[in-house]
């Protein structure tokens, strides 16, 4: 069960506060999302405000007739949750339940949480529960618990053979089957088809999407000398991306500098035999293989704040920045942890043309789950990227020049300069869902991914 | 990014008070399903004096008994502001419009309400303007048009303006107009020294309409400036 929060909700930029005139449902009575329950009056106009979920009204915290602030809570409503949905009362559903107090009137009345679904998974139990759909039915199918299956895929992944596997092995339904782990009831909503919020989910209702009202550029006087062109359609989207992108996310910004003196090495050996394949591995494709199988050891990177839930994607898109010249747009690579390193280098020319030529498909500029730019490929030293909305993370790639550096004889402990490759990233991170600890972790891994880079990838 | 609409108009002509009532929950209905477009009713009513939810009973001024030898009906409504009247000669307006994407903010909502008054005033040689102490379009001589409007959920309005075109404006001292006394009544009538047809009228508040919305104009209409 949870207690949802009714805020007195903001109707306007300027309107700080409203007068419940009227309410529609009393105390005990059954409300379904989006029915309207009270009636607000602000000024010259009357407006009924929709249940932000199915429940009870349990609570009339402001009486007919009184004012209030934009943000003050008007109501309880009780959810009626299934079992699985109650999280165990863990300080973390506590914090997502509780609404940030409006700083200001525009940043009001967020319709409070349902628990997140899984707020108290370690990032271990999430990793091994991580399959493909096929992978979630046939579980599903068989009522198997995925966490019962060991894995023999890419950082634990459970692949279909081993399911089956496991299937064939084990003794038929209840006899053997483990006691589903009943401190952890959420993994069975993780291991089904569905996304894990069993909870009818708190999408962005039309109260927090009024915070992502219709961009508005201001005007500026024009003077003689110039010309004056209306905005085409990529420079629009892009302008009112932009905005809404820094508007939504606190960007805080780590950067790490890399050797790429093991992928010149490969890049050097290889020269030959992906010349005679026709295969084209650039430096953003070395880099976009390692995030790629970086992303799976930290979902949290690869993952988006939606409502008052996260969402943990569970493929690996990378939306790679294409300049067009004039204009930017960014093609995804699907499933990249799913593609070899020549497969990533060949899909990356593939889009990056085919984007020049305005020939990309809808699917192939949707669906990203972490972004890749490079600022670095006419000399920029490093960048500040903005994050693509819907993503928790962008890595801008700096130029890769040669450094003087320092290295250390392991033998003798003793110093010298030497001469290397390196190149300075910069991840820019949604401070809502990734902490400063984990980008820094997640930076080192990329970067020692990079620096001891395979031979075989 | 906006995207252009069509917009429907309605003409019922003069339709007693509660059946408009109930035209326009109909209407908002099939506009929160998406079946209709934006539309803008534009009709009359009989003599009623209407209370909004922040009506004060004081403010009418005459007693059941006055207001039925009169011929005033009542009613009481949920839309915002104070009392008003409506009657013969006085042209009501409610957009039942969708204000979802680019529209959620009532406060906007009203002033562009505003900017389509000021707009038709201006289209007769009139002067009119917006009041930062009350809703609504005034001129030097008095109040021209009265603004109350509802938002139902899914951010979907209804009713909305009353413009005095030749409306009989003795009937407005049966009320404290808004709830804001000692401020005089006016109307196109009394503005202009004739009455202009009120199917121009309609056709100059509709082409305002389209240019302060941003909404395609109704074809097969004549809104010929």
């Amino acid at each position: 069960m949870a207690r949802i929060e009714v805020p007195m909700p903001q109707m306007g930029e300027s309107i700080a506060e409203g007068t419940v005139s009227q309410w529609l449902k009393q105390l005990g009575d059954k409300v379904e999302r989006d029915e309207p329950i009270l009636e607000i009056s602000t000024d010259k106009v009357d407006a009924e405000i929709p249940s932000p979920s199915d429940g009870t009204l349990v609570e009339i915290a402001v009486q007919e007739g009184e004012t209030v602030e934009v943000g003050t809570v008007v109501a309880y409503i009780d959810t009626e949750g299934g079992p699985a949905a109650v999280a165990e009362p863990t300080v973390e559903s506590e914090v997502d339940a509780t609404p940030e107090v409006p700083q200001e009137p525009e940043t009001e009345s967020v319709e409070v949480a349902l628990e997140a679904s899984d707020g108290h998974i370690s990032a271990e139990e999430r990793l091994r529960t991580r399959s493909t759909p096929v992978v979630r039915k046939i579980a599903e199918e068989h009522g198997v618990n995925i966490q019962d299956v060991s894995g023999t895929g890419h950082a634990g992944r459970v692949t279909k053979q081993d399911i089956l596997d496991f299937i064939e092995h084990a003794v038929p339904s209840s006899g053997s089957a483990q006691p589903v782990p009943v401190p952890v009831p959420t993994s069975s909503d993780v291991s089904s088809p569905l996304p894990a919020v069993r909870e009818p989910s708190a999408a962005p209702s039309d109260l927090w999407t009024t915070f992502y009202r219709e961009v508005q550029h201001p005007e500026f006087p024009v003077r003689s000398a110039d010309t004056v062109e209306p905005m085409d359609k990529i420079r629009r989207l892009t302008a009112e991306h932009m905005v809404i992108a820094k508007r939504v996310a606190p960007h805080v910004h780590s950067f790490i500098e890399i050797d790429f003196s093991a992928i010149d090495f490969i890049r050097a050996e290889s020269k030959e035999r992906w010349a005679s394949q026709g295969a084209r591995v650039s430096y953003t494709a070395f880099v976009a293989w390692a995030v790629s199988r970086v992303l799976r050891e930290f979902p949290t990177v690869n993952s988006t704040i939606s409502g008052n839930n996260i969402i943990y994607r569970g493929n690996v898109n990378l939306g790679m920045a294409v300049d067009l010249n004039p204009g930017l747009i960014v093609p995804v690579v699907h499933d990249a942890d799913h593609l070899g390193l020549v497969g990533i280098g060949n899909k990356i020319v593939d889009l990056a043309t085919r984007a020049r030529d305005r020939k990309l498909v809808p699917d192939e500029i949707q669906g990203a789950t972490f972004t890749i730019t490079n600022p670095g490929v006419l000399g920029t030293l490093v960048g500040l990227p903005v994050i693509p909305k819907g993503t928790a993370a962008i890595l801008g790639t700096g130029a890769i020049e040669k450094r003087v550096v320092v290295v250390t004889d392991p033998d003798t402990g003793t110093d010298s300069m030497a001469i290397r490759k390196k190149s300075l990233f910069s991840m820019g991170y949604d401070h809502r869902i990734v902490d400063g600890a984990d980008a820094a972790r997640f930076l080192a891994r990329l970067k020692e991914t990079l620096e001891t880079f395979p031979n075989d990838a | 990014m906006t995207d252009t609409r069509d917009l429907s108009v309605l003409s019922p002509g003069r339709v007693h008070y509660a059946e408009g009532l109930k035209l326009q929950a109909d209407l908002v209905k099939k506009r929160r399903a998406g079946d209709i477009d934006d539309t803008l009713v534009m009709l009359e009513h009989p003599h009623v004096i209407t209370l909004g939810s922040s009506s004060d009973n004081a403010h009418v001024l005459v007693d059941d008994e006055e207001r039925a030898r009169k011929g005033i009906d009542l009613h009481k409504v949920g839309r915002g502001g104070d009392v008003t009247y409506h009657g013969p000669g006085q042209l009501v307006v409610y957009p039942i419009l969708d204000l979802k994407p680019h529209r959620r903010d009532l406060h906007r909502y009203m002033r562009d309400l505003e900017t389509v008054l000021i707009g038709t005033a201006a289209d007769y040689g009139i002067e009119a303007e917006r009041d930062e102490a009350g809703t609504g379009v005034w001129t030097k001589a008095g109040k021209l048009a009265a603004i109350g409007i509802r938002v139902s959920s899914g951010w979907i309005t209804s009713h909305g303006i009353a413009l005095n075109v030749d409306t009989e404006l003795r009937y407005f001292d049966t009320i404290v107009p808004c709830g804001i006394p000692n401020r005089a009544v006016t109307s196109l009538e009394r503005e202009l020294g004739f009455t202009p047809p009120l199917s121009e009228v309609s056709d100059t508040i509709v082409r305002n309409f389209c240019r302060v919305f941003g909404h395609r104009s109704p074809t097969g209409d004549s809104t010929t400036p």
